[in-house]
């Protein structure tokens, strides 16, 4: 198979901080992959050395066999960007914002007019394609930027956190809509924060944390990597945590953690329904009020949390209107 | 994925042709004409203050300063026409700070378009801009009790030396709008460099009426050759030395920050 995008020993670094330290991954023709991480994890950064945008301190970048910085031209004219600050101008129509991105892929006239029409129907704003943008809702403006990324039609589809801030409704379409190209054979790169939607789209996931690659593999391989279940023991009263910990410690096939802001105990198993009944058990003679006792599968946080030591989701609280916030 | 596994590998390298950039030029100018439109009470802001100078100088301070051998009212119009198009040109700081800002660069830089189109296009849709302001400034000097005395094509040169002048200044402001990447400061940084230049000149009073110290400054700045050669083309009288000393100027001043503009530009970051 073909790589898209090869991305070898990637460096960036702002001032005193690293963005980017030493990152090297492929994609793959027709594949999804999702950078995962927190604000600050270099993200951001990664999407912008591909673009073109930001030229990396070291390493190399290659975009269809093609070079970021040799052949910045032509990987322009294959790439399409969509950013989580939707860049599409207000005063501007739908249908003009689109048009003049066709003119500025140097498509002729008659198929950019064609596309332009086409990607406002695609994406639901057919009817308010002769309205400025301004009037537009947030999720009609984030539509608006992926049809604008779409108009070259461009086998490579850059997204920078396409979904952050957006109701769930909205986002299950733009996910529709993001699988639907992938089924046409886009290759596809995007930055995410949220677990869910790297596992619903992504066929690989790579784990950013501060600037270098924490783990990669699909979603199953990063659960694997934790080995089993986790136990999930919710407390009623907050000061009995710390005695429920202890207790239920020794059960475990590595060290619990404990979230105080939820009363809760995480606690990876290998053999759920053994360990299930004797903390039951212990906690109740301990006499320790629960208010949720369980087994489940780990989600990709508790991957997130077992590799970095920290929670993905904790820093995003991040509106996407703060502009000029670049990770 | 075959389709693309077939379409990858034949992707061509791209190339950019004079004709493309030009089209894509005409593009850019294109959108920012259509801002400009829709928002013409930007275009009326910035006539604002020109006209208030000019009723400040015309109806209170005239009678106060006396210029040998022209009508005060003839000598003050000529310099409003220049301040208004230097003002109207520190939009063009404003509008490319907020482009940075709300990410339409990066959408331009991750596209295959020409460089240079971003602020081409900005430069000669301003250039469209500024046109209207001056119409209304002229019609307004005329209100006023401005005569042209000379003949049409040299008024029409005089005014056209106007747009000029202005247009070099946008590429000015452009460095500094992108230098600086914040509407509010752009707007700023670009009103104090307009003003020195235009006080420490011939534009309000003769230049032999300023300090000593100032003199040699204010005889052989821009704004001074400029207004002095767009005062000649109204009147009549010796032109050829501030005329082709201004033409100079601008012609030097859009290569100088032309070339500052393109590199800022290609760093360009929010």
């Amino acid at each position: 198979m073909t790589a898209a995008i090869e991305v070898d020993e990637v460096s960036k670094r702002f001032g005193a901080t690293v963005a980017l330290d030493a990152v090297s991954f492929t994609v793959d023709v027709g594949t999804v992959l999702a950078l995962l991480g927190p604000n600050g994890a270099g993200k951001t950064t990664l999407v912008r050395v591909l673009t073109t945008l930001l030229v990396p301190d070291s390493g190399h970048a290659r975009v269809g066999g093609f070079d970021v910085q040799k052949d910045a031209r032509t990987i322009r004219s294959m790439i399409g960007l969509a950013g989580q600050y939707a860049t599409v101008d207000e005063l501007l129509t739908g249908r003009e914002n689109l048009e003049l991105v066709g003119l500025l892929y140097h498509l002729d006239k008659e198929l950019y007019r064609t596309r332009a029409q086409e990607a406002l129907e695609r994406m639901s704003l057919a009817s308010a394609g002769d309205q400025q943008v301004k009037t537009y809702s947030g999720g009609m403006r984030r539509r608006l930027d992926l049809a604008a990324s779409l108009i070259g039609q461009p086998p490579v589809l850059l997204l920078d956190e396409p979904t952050t801030g957006l109701d769930p409704r909205t986002r299950n379409d733009l996910w529709g809509f993001i699988e639907e190209l992938v089924a046409e054979g886009t290759t596809v790169l995007l930055t995410t924060q949220y677990m869910e939607e790297a596992e619903h789209l992504a066929d690989t996931i790579i784990v950013l944390d501060a600037g270098h690659i924490a783990a990669s593999g699909t979603s199953d391989q990063l659960k694997d990597q934790l080995g089993g279940n986790v136990l999930e023991v919710r407390v009623t009263d907050r000061d009995d945590l710390d005695r429920a910990v202890s207790m239920i410690a020794d059960l475990g096939s590595a060290s619990p953690r404990t979230n105080p802001d939820l009363n809760q105990v995480l606690l990876p198993v290998t053999d759920g329904a053994r360990v299930l009944i004797a903390a039951g058990r212990a906690l109740d003679d301990e006499g320790i009020a629960l208010d949720d006792l369980g087994i489940r599968r780990p989600s990709l946080d508790d991957v997130f949390l077992a590799i970095t030591g920290h929670s993905a989701s904790s820093s995003d609280t991040n509106p996407p209107s703060t502009g000029s916030t670049h990770d | 994925m075959t389709d693309l596994a077939i379409r990858l590998p034949t992707i061509r390298v791209a190339r950019l042709s004079p004709r493309l950039a030009v089209r894509d030029i005409g593009g850019v100018t294109k959108r920012n004409l259509r801002r400009i439109v829709r928002t013409p009470q930007l275009v009326f802001m910035s006539i604002v203050q020109p006209t208030l100078i000019l009723l400040l100088f015309r109806y209170v301070l005239s009678g106060a300063i006396h210029v040998p051998g022209i009508a005060y009212v003839d000598y003050i119009v000529p310099a409003i026409f220049l301040e208004a198009v230097l003002l109207g040109g520190m939009t063009t700081a404003l509008a490319l700070a907020q482009d940075l800002q709300a990410g339409m660069i990066d959408r331009f830089r991750s596209l295959p378009m020409a460089r240079s189109a971003v602020l081409a296009g900005r430069t000669f849709a301003d250039i469209c801009r500024n046109a209207l302001a001056l119409a209304f400034v002229v019609m307004l000097g005329l209100l006023v009790g401005f005569r042209f005395h000379n003949s049409v094509l040299a008024c029409l040169a005089g005014l056209g030396l106007v747009l000029l002048f202005g247009y070099a200044f946008t590429w000015v402001y452009a460095a500094v709008g992108l230098a600086v990447k914040d509407p509010q400061t752009a707007q700023m940084a670009a009103i104090l460099p307009m003003f020195i230049l235009f006080f420490a000149s011939s534009a309000l009073v003769p230049v032999a009426t300023l300090p000593g110290w100032l003199q040699p400054f204010a005889a052989n700045q821009p704004v001074t050759v400029t207004v002095n050669a767009v005062r000649a083309l109204f009147e009549g009288g010796p032109v050829l030395h501030d005329l082709w000393q201004s033409v100079a100027w601008s012609v030097a001043i859009v290569v100088v920050f032309l070339v500052i503009s393109l590199n800022l530009y290609r760093k360009a970051t929010a």
